[in-house]
């Protein structure tokens, strides 16, 4: 905040007409160089938001990672279904959302969870809520966006899905792929090891290989980090570098703090020894953590914004277009988009600004028209 | 134990109304000449592996036995793909303690539950099942038989549960349910190093309750307990089952001593060590204390149950046998 106050005073003195000797001599500096602060200033104002969807089998510690990346509860109050309960449920999608402030910088984060994912006998097609859900919500945000109205869309899009692969297997599982092959053209998946204190150094590195072959053969497209500038320092781009060949990810996860080395820290108690959440040289929490909270955060949401809502969109336009030279109907000035899973409300908010839209039009013609005549 | 086997002490001089014994006869010598003929011939142990590749079933199996038995040798096949339907797969070994020969069958079943759509797959599986019986039976019912009919019938089934933490899944129950009459269930928890000791207790507590509840009996069943004395012993492993257990076939030094286990950057998970993990008991209960009585129970129960079956439906076989009217009902029999 300091650097900020010390920009804009010096723009204020640029400004300011009284020291004259000064502003010559700065006569070169325009000021333009404090944006990114007032950008800064302005966004803390506004806050951020942020999706996170969390999909694997259960029982692969997803809540207690959500936890331990958020500090905070959020299942308090979840009841575990038995096996028998679980025989009929199909995969829900259940959001949470909380808000969390951090020096001054507020987070609406929505975590997006997937009950019921991969639990059935038989699984096939388990991931179609999810890719539903994904697409639900980039198409409110296409109607949002060609809309009257749009100061205050809300963008409900998912940013990341971080998916929970079973430490216990050889690699990935044929479900595990469908279900990238399934998203990843809609959404930023960023694949991890589940449990990871189940393996020993040894296994988790041949795990991690055979993940990341598995995920070139099959042609599966997961977040990548960008490349680091080529004006970055040396250590940084160290960094980006061991971040990038740690993927996937193993992380552990814990809801409970222990005594080790004398601190108080998150972790789980083995009768063999402690396992530190924090600790990176037992599992790879801190780097996801890094990476999805402290330096790629704005990346993912714009990836998603830039590559998969504009893909979405694109492919939506095109389906429009050929449908209505199909249909050879009028083209309207503002697209009427094909309901995909039409409810009630929705209905009706189209319905109102189809109305609203109608009368707008017919105001125009009425001036146009007035116009017309005047000029006559 | 010897069950089924009376033997008389001799007192001499001691009238009980009954017999009078006056010096020693030397019937308990039975039991010596039983044990030289069993050792001579060897006896056989099928066990079955099942569960979701990835479980350490391979690696258990070692363990166990504490030689390579298991299909795949140590470490990963790198280009082994999981097949598309269940496939059976059996591998025997001859292994030798103490002078006793014991011809070992391990049938590994690749592919269960591991396919996106489980649906049925424990059918093969039961049909292996099926089919050893009826391999048995057919020696059985013949007019000429053999001396010592090979038994390919599968003993024990060890059903891995994976340790998610919360409880049975939908194919746990699934494959326990159709099962649980037909073979000697046993259900471990598999990789339990990743549960700590509390959730550990819970998770059993937890299977144990939904397998009551879904009214699976695994082995040992409460029906067949003989007496007081097995009940009670039978109680406690009910009590403690399903194990948790981690296998490893790599050895480390931990206090001096070298021992199976598993080197993580915490410490050292020490498979034999009963603090760790229940392993010893596993192995104790397997191979120490209930492999015998696990061949009786498949023989006299299982089987049975199947021939009986069997019977009734084709109203006789091959052999022209009349119907016997069988009781279910255990019997005592000895094989040898």
């Amino acid at each position: 905040m300091d650097a900020i106050m010390l920009q804009e005073k010096l723009v204020e003195r640029l400004l300011c007409p009284r020291v004259r000797t000064a502003r010559q001599k700065e006569k070169q500096y325009v000021g333009f160089a404090t944006l990114p602060n007032q950008v800064h200033r302005k966004s803390v104002k506004k806050g951020f938001d942020f999706t996170l969807m969390v999909a694997g089998e259960s029982g692969m510690g997803k809540s207690t990672l959500v936890n331990s990346l958020f500090l905070t509860d959020l299942y308090k109050d979840r009841k575990l279904l038995n096996a028998e309960e679980r025989i009929n449920q199909t995969v829900e999608i259940i959001k949470h959302t909380v808000d969390i402030e951090e020096k001054g910088v507020k987070l609406k984060l929505t975590i997006v969870d997937t009950p019921g994912f991969g639990d059935a006998v038989n699984n096939n097609e388990c991931w179609k809520p999810i890719t539903d859900y994904i697409d639900q919500q980039f198409e409110q945000y296409f109607r949002d966006e060609s809309g009257l109205n749009r100061k205050n869309i809300q963008d409900n899009r998912v940013h990341c899905c971080l998916y929970f692969i079973p430490p216990f297997g050889h690699g990935l599982r044929p479900v595990d792929v469908e279900f990238m092959k399934a998203l990843h053209e809609k959404v930023n998946i960023i694949p991890l090891i589940a449990k990871a204190d189940c393996l020993t150094p040894n296994e988790i590195k041949k795990l991690k290989d055979r993940v990341r072959e598995e995920i070139d053969k099959f042609g599966i497209k997961v977040y990548q980090f960008p490349e680091c500038d080529s004006d970055e320092d040396e250590e940084f781009k160290q960094l980006d570098k061991e971040l990038k060949e740690c993927t996937p990810f193993a992380v552990i996860g814990s809801n409970t703090v222990v005594e080790a080395r004398g601190q108080r820290v998150r972790g789980r108690l083995y009768p063999w020894g402690i396992v530190e959440v924090e600790n990176q040289s037992h599992c790879d929490f801190v780097k996801l953590r890094n990476m999805l909270i402290r330096s790629h955060m704005h990346d993912l949401k714009d990836v998603t914004c830039d590559v998969h809502y504009e893909n979405y969109r694109a492919q939506c336009i095109q389906e429009m277009t050929s449908k209505l030279a199909q249909d050879n109907r009028m083209e309207s000035p503002i697209p009427i988009l094909p309901l995909s899973t039409p409810d009630v409300d929705t209905e009706k908010l189209i319905k109102m600004k189809d109305e609203e839209l109608k009368r707008m039009q017919e105001m125009l013609n009425k001036m146009q028209q007035q116009m017309h005549d005047k000029d006559q | 134990k010897n069950k089924g086997l009376q033997v008389l002490k001799a007192n001499s001089g001691f009238s009980s109304g009954g017999s009078t014994l006056l010096g020693y006869i030397g019937i308990d010598t039975i039991i010596e000449q039983m044990r030289k003929k069993t050792m001579k011939t060897g006896f056989d142990f099928n066990i079955m592996v099942v569960g979701p590749s990835g479980l350490g079933k391979s690696t258990l199996v070692n363990t166990l036995f504490k030689s390579q038995v298991s299909r795949k040798s140590a470490g990963w096949a790198r280009d082994e793909k999981i097949p598309k339907t269940v496939e059976i797969k059996s591998v025997s070994h001859v292994i030798e303690e103490g002078g006793v020969k014991m011809k070992l069958t391990i049938v590994d079943t690749p592919g269960f539950g591991d396919q996106i759509n489980n649906d049925n797959c424990w059918e093969p599986i039961s049909k292996y099942i099926n089919e050893q019986f009826e391999k048995f039976l057919k020696e059985e019912v013949n007019i000429t038989r053999k001396k010592r009919i090979p038994d390919t019938r599968v003993h024990c089934c060890l059903y891995f549960i994976p340790p998610t933490g919360h409880c049975l899944r939908q194919l746990d129950v699934e494959f326990m349910r159709r099962l649980s009459h037909s073979v000697n269930i046993i259900p471990v928890i598999a990789k339990s190093d990743t549960m700590t000791i509390e959730e550990r207790q819970e998770f059993k507590q937890r299977v144990r309750k939904e397998l009551e509840n879904n009214g699976i009996e695994f082995y040992p069943q409460k029906e067949f307990d003989d007496d007081m004395e097995d009940k009670s012993d039978n109680d406690k492993i009910r009590e403690t089952m399903p194990f948790a257990v981690v296998g490893s076939d790599k050895e480390h030094q931990v206090n001096g001593k070298r021992v199976l286990g598993r080197k993580t950057a915490w410490g050292i998970i020490e498979v034999e060590n009963p603090n760790h993990c229940e392993f010893a008991q596993l192995r104790d209960f397997l191979i120490r204390s209930h492999l015998q009585d696990l061949k009786e129970v498949t023989h006299n129960i299982h089987y049975e149950t199947y021939r009986a079956k069997r019977l009734n439906d084709n109203g006789g076989l091959a052999g022209g046998e009349p119907l016997n009217g069988l009781s279910l009902k255990k019997q005592r029999l000895f094989f040898i």
